[in-house]
């Protein structure tokens, strides 16, 4: 009772990275909750699943093995997690921002009546006073997101209803497994039990998942590009330079509205979140959604006409200057002082 | 063949044009600061409908919101593209309300429209991109739902098939009707029609008409706008607005950069030079 729960993303039999980093984060929120850590795996052939997570610190996973539980369709998934709440009444969970968690989330919270709050770049245990109603709400999750296009970060909390629940984007916490040897128990529930074939009623007559098409997530140096850069032929420019220095190249997602690139380059609140040693950063203006991929870059360079643009104020060097004059110099100083 | 279908918009405000006034003080967003658009992933949702109907001339168009008085133009602007009807909910209760309590008053109203084949809307919205209402509404309704839709492949006697997006790819997933569809920006919305847009101009809710000093249009007039509240949809007032949703709003910080130190660089080859021969030195790149 009042643990927190974590539900496991599985694809091909693997937890997926963001389910992994949630895991890292449930558990050190558990540790200040004094409460255990939980994990929900769903689908077919699990067998694998107890030994990739209970490392992490998992206290308990709920196993639900059943052939019709894959390829994920939203009904059964969301039966079990709230057939399975209802009998644990948990006090949080926590979901990946993918496109799976974005369709679950909310069944699951709606049934329920329970909060949820998509998106959330931070997550920290406190206190809520309600001074309408003067009452106190100890060690509620704060569930900390940008909104509003980005202007303002708002703090959200839901008093009364549990579970308190949140997605957050994959690649926002890290992962780090507590130890090998953890000893956690695995139940293996009947998964017939908690959902009906009602709830099969979506058919998916064909599916094709690609291994991502590019490595902007784990590279080292990331040249991005935004509405600034102008053009796609300005944009090759920045490809021209991450290709000398071998970068990746990233965009903001005005440069991806603007069709200047594809939209799996987006980096941000609504993209990928990147952690490069370096980020050159084109034209890119610095809406908080944008920083909220970027701001744990190690060195940050910007370049802009205005130099008042926001993204300075997180830069390390700020470069003033149009994209067609500066990013030449850069290719052409590099390739003579390198080697 | 025919089908019916309810296309759920919302107005929003354009965040790309934000100014110091447009947070009130408990948290909410001040919309009356903000210029008012009909969210763009909504206009997708009303395409696929359209294309539906073009395939299918007997299909009714349903467009329903949510909002004050002045979300009846999302109402007209919809008509100027194809729907055939438009349904503003509106009433003091519904306001605050957070996604769940957004969904539970949509859902009354959609249970009253009733007799519906497709429910469209579009994936999330521009103000608080939370994808959330889509969702909510299909379980409020026990009916499938399809979200992240790019395209309808497919439509049949009592199904549907569609192309999603799903991590890392696509796949093609068909469901019996009554089902909920939410779309995202693969593919546009047509601009007004002419012909349209001279019918429909005069569209006015019964509020509207009574704002002007003029009768509410009869029902049965192509210009009627309906207006429902809390008591038209059945709704009970404690799940609705501000005391329906379980979500608060604690804290809202307005963007302020926290300043560091940075370098100055001019656009001339030393000082370019000079960056580049630094990050090559400390290895920060090559």
């Amino acid at each position: 009772m009042k643990n927190l729960f974590v539900y496991l993303e599985i694809e091909d039999n693997k937890v997926a990275e963001v389910s992994q980093e949630l895991l890292t984060k449930g558990r050190s929120l558990a540790n200040e909750l004094g409460c255990q850590l939980e994990a929900v795996a769903i689908g077919y052939k699990l067998s694998n699943i107890a030994h990739e997570v209970i490392p992490y610190g998992v206290d308990i996973l709920h196993l639900f093995d059943d052939e019709k539980l894959t390829p994920y369709t939203t009904m059964p998934h969301a039966s079990i997690l709230v057939n399975l709440f209802k009998e644990e009444q948990p006090q949080i969970c926590l979901m990946g921002a993918t496109i799976i968690g974005r369709d679950l989330g909310p069944r699951v919270s709606s049934a329920l009546t329970s909060g949820l709050t998509a998106d959330c770049t931070s997550l920290i245990i406190g206190d809520y006073e309600d001074k309408r109603n003067k009452k106190t709400f100890k060690d509620l999750l704060y569930q900390i997101r940008p909104a509003f296009g980005g202007n303002i970060v708002a703090t959200i909390v839901n008093p009364e209803n549990r579970p308190q629940m949140a997605t957050v984007r994959e690649g926002v916490m890290k992962k780090a497994i507590l130890d090998e040897d953890y000893k956690g128990e695995v139940k293996e529930h009947i998964a017939e039990d908690y959902f009906t074939d009602n709830d099969l009623a979506v058919e998916i007559l064909c599916r094709q998942v690609e291994k991502a098409a590019n490595n902007l997530k784990a590279a080292p140096i990331v040249v991005a590009g935004g509405y600034g850069v102008g053009s796609k032929e300005n944009f090759e420019l920045i490809e021209e330079l991450a290709h000398c220095i071998n970068a990746e190249v990233g965009a903001s997602r005005a440069a991806v509205d603007a069709g200047f690139i594809e939209h799996d380059r987006q980096i941000g609140q609504t993209g990928i979140t990147v952690r490069p040693k370096l980020y050159i950063a084109c034209g890119i203006s610095g809406q908080i959604q944008h920083l909220a991929g970027m701001q744990e870059s190690s060195i940050v360079i910007t370049i802009n006409n205005d130099p008042e643009a926001p993204i300075n104020a997180i830069a390390d060097y700020v470069i003033t200057g149009t994209i067609e004059s500066v990013v030449p110099k850069m290719i052409s100083f590099y390739k003579q002082n390198s080697k | 063949m025919t089908y019916k279908m309810i296309v759920l918009a919302k107005q929003v405000p354009d965040t790309r044009n934000v100014g110091k006034d447009a947070m009130k003080a408990d948290g909410t967003v001040n919309r009356a600061a903000l210029p008012a658009i009909f969210n763009p992933e909504d206009l997708c949702a009303l395409e696929q409908a359209l294309r539906i109907k073009d395939q299918f001339p007997n299909s009714t168009i349903t467009l329903l919101t949510m909002g004050p008085g002045r979300a009846a133009d999302v109402l007209r602007e919809g008509l100027y593209r194809g729907a055939d009807k438009g349904i503003l909910l509106t009433d003091r209760a519904f306001a605050g309300a957070d996604t769940l309590a957004t969904s539970y008053a949509l859902a009354q109203a959609i249970k009253k429209i009733g007799g519906f084949d497709l429910i469209i809307g579009g994936r999330q919205a521009i103000d608080g991109d939370t994808a959330q209402v889509g969702p909510q509404v299909a379980e409020k309704l026990g009916i499938p739902q399809l979200t992240y839709t790019e395209s309808i492949e497919s439509i049949g006697e009592h199904s549907v098939t569609v192309k999603r997006q799903i991590d890392g790819g696509v796949e093609i997933a068909k469901v019996e009707f009554p089902a909920l569809l939410t779309v995202t920006a693969a593919q546009q919305c047509r601009p007004r029609n002419a012909k349209f847009l001279m019918k429909y101009k005069r569209a006015l809710t019964p509020g509207e008409s009574a704002a002007q000093g003029k009768e509410p249009y009869p029902m049965d007039n192509p210009l009627f706008l309906a207006e429902w509240s809390v008591a038209d949809v059945g709704a009970d007032i404690v799940q609705c607005g501000l005391s329906g949703s379980p979500t608060k709003v604690k804290k809202v910080e307005n963007i302020i950069f926290q300043a560091k130190e940075s370098r100055r660089i001019e656009d001339n080859n030393q000082e370019i030079e000079e960056l580049v021969v630094e990050l090559l030195n400390n290895h920060t790149i090559g």
